[in-house]
């Protein structure tokens, strides 16, 4: 059976810096992979350069077996890769509804007008704000404005989602609802590849891990495995607590 | 030999003039489209005071420098930071700045008019030939790309060596990082929005010696010093000189060998050229 | 089809009968106005069409224009004047793609730069090929009066209007509006973001043409410096921003008052139509950002609010 994704070497250098370093690993279908590591070791790097926001120096990446290596985003967005940002962000302009239904027009699976809709409302459904259909986005709360992102991405029926610490900034109450979310995804049997540094969300989301340092791949393995791995956690803590 | 000096040497000051616009650009992130009135401004106070007082347009820069230094911080200031402020998005931004600019220069334009008239004007300084490799050249074109070349350099050490200039090329690369290592940026976008100004106004001091100048040419300045900039890579001092001598020697090769009406077309041949294939300009690298 | 549109379209076509009703008045002065009230509407909608959702601010139009004006001028000898209409609609589009294509990749700043120098750029290649062939100028001898004139842009702003409205329902349309907002955003749903602004902008640029194709009858003989004028450019931004790119209607709203004071301001100070400009620039940027749609919008939004609290 052939991975959803598959990195083969991937590199990515920014003039002299190798952000990302001969990176290999593979996701495999209703997997959830947790791409982790202390700052600045390349996961959302990594991350951009499978959603094809930055294109690859060297190495291939490939969906369902067909090479995606050196499409523009909006190529690989068809082919089934939706993901969130780092940072939100929504369309200004738009309401909640209309930001959903952008990702419903043009991604993977293709819908317009009322079937658009309909569907947008049904995904709105699913991440728990279909009440706020008509908001405009300037009126959410933080975690709103992450449901309506990720509502967008999950809009085009991609075949993996990547989340880009989509966690990331909530408060204790809205991390739980938030982890509960993400779960309900994962049991709904969706490939997802998220970069996360909330250790809870890590343990009771993920069923394998890739860990990176520096640019590179240190670790991978199932997440139980993983995180107790000395050298992961050297990285996390640096060398002295080891 | 002759179209190859007579290239460079009006590069050479186009290539002031382009210094200032890429501060500005470069620092504050704002297309200033009324640069060129900024220049017209300059040559027009040097124009006055030789023809009232004999005072020698090198004499004038001190003058106008400053005085272009302080109109343009408070162009910044007043005008352009509010804009700032209240963008929700990079085009917004973006769009408001280009119809403020644009707007700032109609008015300025029409304020020349008012006042001056809309009569071309020019004066006859150093207008003796000097010998160079067995050519003519007017002594005032040599002596104002010696001033740019003197003013392009003493720029180019400010904003290696200086702490300011460091300060100045940290915001051009990263404003996001150069607040965190502590460098005041709107502070910094005022004063080097300024000193584009004044730049540029001197640069419309030495240009007035030997071009016949009227209160609208600004907007011809202005479009040869964004294909400069643009050439030559955003906040990128070689990048800017070259591209300014390229610019000059291929605006004098159109108008000696095609026709002197085909100018703006030879710079535009250059531009699209550079956006096809090194839109990150000379010395750029791929943006990311 | 929902009820909504249906009205709309009828509201539309009766106005635009309406319009095209104002000849009879047979008043020479007031048909003269309605031609060049009919024109900067049909340029400023056709521009807002492209620049409004985008944010990209065009200064191609005195280019696309100046284009359709010699369409005309050199055509009317050889060609039945209405095979010249068409043909002006594609050279101004191919312009506008190959413009596009070379600009519409990169950042805003470089467009504006490049469209504001297109139409000088233009002329001098005009002049240029003038002087090299040696003839200055064109003459275009029609029968066609300003009567038939003002019916062809009132025609034209009909299915301007029509573009915009099939445009602002269309996928197209919705792309253009997430490429304004997001242009990443965008093209990670998967939008093809040059394609959707080269396409929009060749459709403005087309219109464009076309208009100064149907003017050339008017301006009797063509030359360069007439064809090309770069104020129409910034005429055409100024009508469009004042009235809101927001709506369809929102640049016609903008056209006929900046048209009147135009007038006004260039018959008694032929010399400060440039500080007119600016000040146009800098009232619409700091007094009214989104024209006068967004002015309507906002003074409906409060007093929605008012009702709400009452």
């Amino acid at each position: 059976m052939t991975a959803v994704v598959k990195l083969s070497g991937a590199t990515k250098q920014f003039g002299g810096l190798v952000a990302v370093d001969n990176v290999s690993f593979e996701v495999q279908e209703h997997q959830v992979l947790g791409l982790i590591g202390p700052n600045g070791s390349g996961k959302s790097t990594t991350l951009n350069l499978i959603s094809g926001a930055l294109p690859v120096t060297d190495g291939d990446i490939a969906l369902r077996g067909r090479e995606i290596t050196g499409l523009p985003a909006r190529e690989i967005a068809r082919k089934g890769v939706a993901r969130t940002f780092q940072l939100v962000r929504l369309l200004p302009s738009m309401n909640v509804v209309e930001n959903v239904m952008a990702g419903a027009v043009f991604g993977h699976r293709r819908r317009w007008g009322a079937s658009a809709e309909r569907h947008a409302k049904h995904v709105l459904e699913t991440v728990g704000i279909a009440d706020k259909a008509r908001s405009h986005v300037s009126q959410l709360t933080y975690i709103d404005t992450k449901r309506v992102e990720l509502a967008r991405a999950l809009a085009g029926e991609p075949e993996v989602l990547l989340l880009d610490e989509w966690l990331a900034g909530l408060n204790p109450t809205e991390l739980t609802e938030g982890i509960d979310l993400i779960h309900r995804l994962r049991d709904e049997g969706r490939t997802i590849i998220l970069v996360e540094h909330v250790m809870d969300a890590i343990r009771s989301l993920c069923d394998a891990c890739v860990v990176m340092s520096s640019g590179k791949k240190i670790a991978e393995g199932s997440t139980e495995a993983v995180l107790s791995d000395p050298e992961v956690i050297r990285a996390y803590l640096g060398d002295d607590d080891a | 030999m002759d179209i190859l000096i007579t290239g460079l040497i009006l590069g050479g000051t186009y290539a002031l003039i382009a210094m200032g616009l890429n501060l500005q650009y470069g620092v504050s992130r704002i297309m200033n489209l009324a640069n060129g009135e900024m220049l017209v401004i300059g040559g027009f106070t040097a124009f006055a005071l030789y023809t009232a007082g004999q005072v020698s347009p090198l004499l004038t820069i001190f003058i106008v420098a400053p005085v272009a230094y302080v109109l343009n911080w408070l162009v910044y200031r007043i005008m352009l930071r509010p804009l700032v402020k209240r963008a929700k998005s990079r085009g917004m931004l973006e769009q408001d700045a280009i119809l403020t600019t644009f707007g700032l220069s109609f008015v300025m334009v029409g304020l020349m008019l008012w006042a001056f008239g809309g009569d071309y004007f020019s004066y006859s300084y150093l207008a003796r030939p000097v010998v160079i490799f067995g050519d003519n050249f007017g002594l005032n074109r040599v002596v104002a790309f010696g001033c740019a070349a003197l003013l392009c350099a003493g720029l180019y050490l400010w904003l290696n060596v200086s702490r300011a200039g460091m300060a100045i090329r940290a915001v051009a690369v990263s404003p996001e990082n150069a607040r965190l290592v502590g460098i005041d940026v709107p502070k910094l976008s005022a004063r080097a929005f300024a000193l584009g100004g004044a730049v540029t106004a001197v640069g419309g001091a030495v240009i007035s010696t030997f071009l016949t100048l009227d209160a609208s040419t600004g907007v011809m300045f202005t479009m040869k010093a964004l294909i400069i900039v643009i050439m030559g890579g955003v906040g990128d001092v070689r990048g800017t000189i070259l591209a300014a001598l390229v610019l000059g020697l291929g605006e004098t090769l159109v108008a000696t060998f095609i026709d002197p009406g085909l100018t703006l077309a030879a710079a535009y041949a250059l531009f699209i050229a550079i956006l096809l294939f090194r839109p990150q300009g000379f010395f750029g690298r791929k943006p990311t | 089809m929902k009820r909504g549109d249906l009205s709309n379209l009828a509201w539309g076509a009766a106005l635009l009968v309406l319009a095209a009703l104002l000849p009879l008045t047979g008043d020479g002065y007031l048909i003269s106005l309605g031609v060049t009230i009919a024109m900067y509407t049909v340029l400023a909608t056709s521009w807002a069409l492209f620049s409004g959702p985008t944010h990209y601010i065009s200064l191609a139009t005195a280019a696309f224009f100046g284009v359709g004006t010699y369409v005309t001028g050199a055509g009317i000898d050889h060609l039945p004047y209405w095979t010249l209409l068409p043909i002006a609609a594609v050279v101004g589009g191919v312009l506008a793609a190959l413009v596009g294509l070379a600009t519409l990749r990169l950042s805003g700043v470089y467009f504006v730069i490049f469209t504001l120098g297109l139409a000088e750029m233009t002329r001098q290649v005009v002049t240029w090929y003038q002087n090299k062939t040696g003839h200055k100028g064109t003459y275009v001898l029609t029968d066609l009066t300003d009567n038939d004139i003002y019916w062809q842009l009132v025609a034209l702003a009909g299915l301007v209007f029509l573009i915009g409205w099939a445009v602002g329902r269309s996928r197209l349309g919705f792309a253009l509006r997430i490429i304004g907002d997001d242009e990443d955003v965008a093209r990670h749903v998967g939008i093809n973001t040059a394609l959707s602004k080269v396409a929009l902008f060749i459709v403005s640029g087309a219109v464009a043409a076309v208009v100064g194709a149907i003017i050339a009858p008017r301006y009797v003989y063509i030359e360069p410096s007439t064809a090309f004028t770069p104020m129409l450019s910034f005429q055409v931004v100024i009508m469009a921003l004042l009235g809101g790119t927001g709506r369809l209607w929102g640049p016609l709203v903008g056209v006929i008052p900046f048209t009147l004071l135009w007038e006004a301001i260039s018959s008694s100070f032929p010399n400060q139509t440039t500080l007119l400009l600016g000040l146009s620039f800098l009232a619409i940027v700091y007094l009214l950002p989104g024209g006068f749609v967004g002015l309507w919008d906002r003074v409906k939004h409060r007093s929605a609010r008012r009702r709400a609290l009452a």
